[in-house]
């Protein structure tokens, strides 16, 4: 087995740090909200999340696409990584979401375009990991869950202006029509450092655990191939 | 064995043959799937029938489940159809898929030397027009049992262009979903949730009509329908030979 290479020991202290600094901006260096008080410190994590949900169905939609023009593996375990970093980061943004929305919207959950845009996308893709199980085809699960990566990932955007179509011909009853419009606020200079420091914290997190995970996988494929040749002897 | 290349059904690979005589190859690659689907259902009548009785079930389970009264059924009939359609639509669509699979025609289908992509558009067509027979049978049904009338040209252009958005993306993923060990659970996991613009246009645009609102009111929804079609069209039409490849 071949050791983590430096440079990933390295982001492992990297991300460490910068996680425990963005901690420390977010709930200290940051100023309290004048009207909505601690809790919007949740916004922090919760975009920066959302973010990196959608990056990381981007670059699963990237790879599928370049893992079927190449058909080289290893783009292929890309795609599968990054699906499951996507899934627990949608998971993330969506819970937080939630949390700050019972105080500020006075509700748990609204059937508001961006909400409902991300929980669709969150079941695109946890339907994406059912489809990769079911199949037991190394080439095929890559081929199918490449293919499934990029119908997913077209159909988000289209999903997105279909519901706020839907809401801009209906009245909403809680909220407005514009998310930001209830619980909007302006970020001071120190606000926008901790923000812009929790994006990037995010997406250097994103890039450790997608590496992890994709080194994991080509372990998982070693070790299949070693079974593979020793049922053979 | 003759050169495959050189067959007329292959687009593409045939730099021998002219353009149009190609296309027409291609076309009559599509209308044979076509006609191989209509035909074996023509016999068996396993496919259509499934789908009608399941989709008055449907109907039946709605018409409890939500007291379709007068007052309720002006505001409810668009997504009750269209409920009845998605579900109705699922069983089709994993049955002709099915079909294939179990009995090794796709095997079969694969060794033709047509364009992959041909096909799919003989699948996709052929599921399609079963789709749309379903529709043509419960339309008047729902019309009779409900005295409500649905016989509206704008309602028909609608159903068209929701079904196909449906059936093409529905054909590529059912054509996954059966090759996977949890298909019948799995397809619509898979189709629900990429297809939600397509219901959700449709059911808008459907009742519309329905309640006889402007055109201009509709005409997004239309839009929205008719953009899903092309992009996905485009899109199954790239993949689908991924799908199949063996």
């Amino acid at each position: 087995m071949t050791p983590a290479p430096k440079l990933l020991r390295a982001l492992n202290w990297i991300t460490g740090a910068m996680f425990l600094v963005a901690c420390y901006l977010v709930l200290f260096y940051a100023p309290r909200e004048a009207v909505m008080g601690e809790v919007q410190r949740v916004f922090y994590f919760h975009v920066s999340a959302g973010w990196v949900g959608a990056l990381a169905f981007l670059t699963t939609a990237v790879c599928g696409g370049v893992y079927l023009a190449r058909g080289d593996r290893r783009w292929g375990n890309v795609a599968l990584a990054s699906v499951e970093l996507g899934v627990v980061f949608t998971l993330v943004n969506i819970v937080t979401g939630s949390i700050w929305a019972r105080p500020a919207w006075n509700t748990w959950w609204t059937w508001d375009p961006r909400l409902v845009t991300a929980t669709v996308m969150e079941l695109i893709y946890i339907a994406y990991i059912m489809l990769r199980q079911g199949i037991e085809d190394p080439d095929r699960r890559a081929r199918f869950g490449s293919v499934y990566g990029i119908i997913g990932f077209l159909s988000v955007p289209v999903t997105f202006l279909s519901i706020r179509l839907f809401r801009t011909i209906h009245p909403v009853v809680i909220g407005s029509n514009d998310p930001t419009a209830e619980g909007a606020f302006d970020m001071t200079p120190r606000m926008l450092q901790a923000f812009m420091f929790s994006l990037l914290t995010f997406t250097v997190l994103y890039v450790t655990l997608l590496w992890h995970r994709v080194r994991l996988q080509s372990l998982t494929d070693h070790v299949e191939r070693l079974k593979m040749r020793l049922l053979a002897q | 064995m003759p050169d495959v290349a050189s067959l007329p059904g292959a687009l593409g690979v045939s730099p021998g043959l002219s353009f149009g005589s190609r296309l027409r190859g291609y076309l009559r690659a599509i209308g044979a799937v076509i006609w191989k689907d209509l035909a074996a259902e023509l016999r068996s009548r396993e496919l259509l029938g499934g789908m009608l009785v399941f989709a008055l079930l449907v109907i039946l389970i709605f018409n409890f489940a939500l007291e379709l009264d007068v007052r309720t059924r002006q505001t409810v009939t668009s997504g009750v159809l269209w409920a009845t359609f998605a579900f109705a639509g699922t069983l089709g669509l994993n049955r002709s898929m099915a079909i294939e699979k179990d009995r090794g025609c796709l095997d079969g289908l694969l060794l033709a030397p047509v364009d992959r992509s041909a096909l799919y558009f003989g699948k996709m067509l052929g599921n399609l027009t079963f789709m749309l027979i379903v529709e043509a049978i419960v339309l008047p049904t729902y019309s009779v049992l409900y005295n409500t009338n649905l016989f509206n040209p704008g309602l028909v252009l609608v159903i068209l262009l929701g079904s196909i958005g449906y059936v093409v993306v529905g054909t590529l993923l059912s054509a996954m979903a059966v090759q996977a060990r949890t298909r019948d659970v799995l397809l619509p996991i898979l189709l629900f949730p990429v297809i939600l613009p397509v219901l959700i246009a449709a059911v808008k645009a459907s009742n519309g009509y329905l309640q006889g609102l402007e055109a201009a009111d509709i005409l997004p929804w239309l839009n929205l329908l008719i953009v899903f079609d092309v992009i996905f069209t485009a899109a199954a039409f790239m993949v689908f030979e991924y799908v199949v490849d063996e």
